[in-house]
């Protein structure tokens, strides 16, 4: 291991903006990506159950 | 034991397979990311060119080879479906594009965030971020042609026919660095020369490919099956019994 502390770590030999910010954004983005998709079947589902139970109860969700 | 693969072509006998593969494949997409940042953050030295900065290939590199590969899978898919009419390849098709935009948005942002410190510019108009960006726009050309179309089937076949004409641009934004004088470095990894890293730079790096691949493969599964809801909206293949027989009583 090369690093001798945790400031030394984060600071990625000067270049800690440009390393922090690739492996944040593409975090972020996975996250979002699961997020969107989560929310996007829990749509999906009550939307489909509302038809399916439709005529009885539109609030049916 | 034989398995007649061809009756997972039907979204209703697809749908519940793909749904038990999904943890399999979320779980070990983590633990491998976990693994390759450890071993790209802890254990793969110091560039002696570049420092630190070149840490950023642990994300960059792998999101890169998504962008490109996810685009040809896509466009295989397209033609399948155009080849055999099959609605299953259309919704692959369909739920590959929005991964493949963000891996090929991501390839780009974090190379500017490599170009900045190496170059000293975010951006150049060099042959391989050129040909990138393309890809993205290719990626938001065939998503935009879908949401355009109300007709279904005409959404899906004029979108087929976008992305498989579009191909193209894989070899070369993959041949780029060689075909024309780029700033952007050439392979570090080549078929026929082998790897030019360290040894722990290489397997940190493909381990984390292997993690977005696997990452990929799950949420393309999980939102095809968000599709195959959205467009066949009555069938419930996962609904509860319960709910079900309410509904057949309803009627």
């Amino acid at each position: 291991m090369q690093w001798g502390s945790a400031s030394e770590f984060f600071a990625m030999g000067g270049y800690g903006l440009y390393v922090w910010t690739s492996f944040l954004a593409t975090a972020l983005c996975m996250l979002w990506e699961v997020l969107a998709l989560w929310r996007r079947r829990v749509a999906a589902r009550a939307e489909q159950r509302a038809a399916l139970l439709g005529g009885m109860d539109e609030t049916a969700t | 034991m034989s398995v007649n693969w061809s009756k997972y072509s039907a979204p209703m006998a697809f749908y519940p397979l793909a749904g038990r593969l999904i943890p399999w494949f979320a779980v070990v997409a983590v633990v491998l990311m976990g693994v390759g940042l450890y071993m790209g953050f802890f254990v793969a030295p110091t560039d002696f060119q570049q420092g630190e900065s070149y840490r950023i290939i642990f994300v960059h590199v792998p999101a890169a080879w998504m962008s490109m590969f996810l685009y040809v899978v896509m466009a295989i898919w397209a033609g399948v479906g155009m080849g055999l009419n099959a609605r299953l390849s259309f919704m692959m098709a369909q739920a590959i594009a929005p991964t493949g935009a963000m891996f090929t948005f991501l390839a780009l942002l974090t190379g500017a965030m490599w170009g900045k410190p190496t170059w000293g510019a975010w951006w150049v108009w060099d042959a391989r971020l050129t040909s990138e960006l393309i890809l993205l726009f290719q990626y938001a050309g065939v998503m935009l042609l879908r949401t355009s179309i109300d007709d279904m089937r005409r959404a899906d076949r004029s979108s087929a026919v976008f992305s498989l004409v579009g191909v193209v641009n894989v070899p070369i934004i993959y041949f780029s660095v060689q075909w024309w004088n780029t700033l952007h470095q050439g392979a570090s990894v080549s078929m026929s020369t082998g790897s030019k890293m360290a040894a722990t730079m290489l397997m940190a790096m493909l381990i984390m490919t292997v993690a977005f691949w696997l990452y990929s493969i799950a949420v393309i599964l999980a939102r095809v099956r968000c599709i195959v809801v959205e467009r066949d909206s009555l069938p419930v293949w996962d609904e509860k019994p319960a709910v079900i027989q309410e509904a057949v009583e309803a009627r």
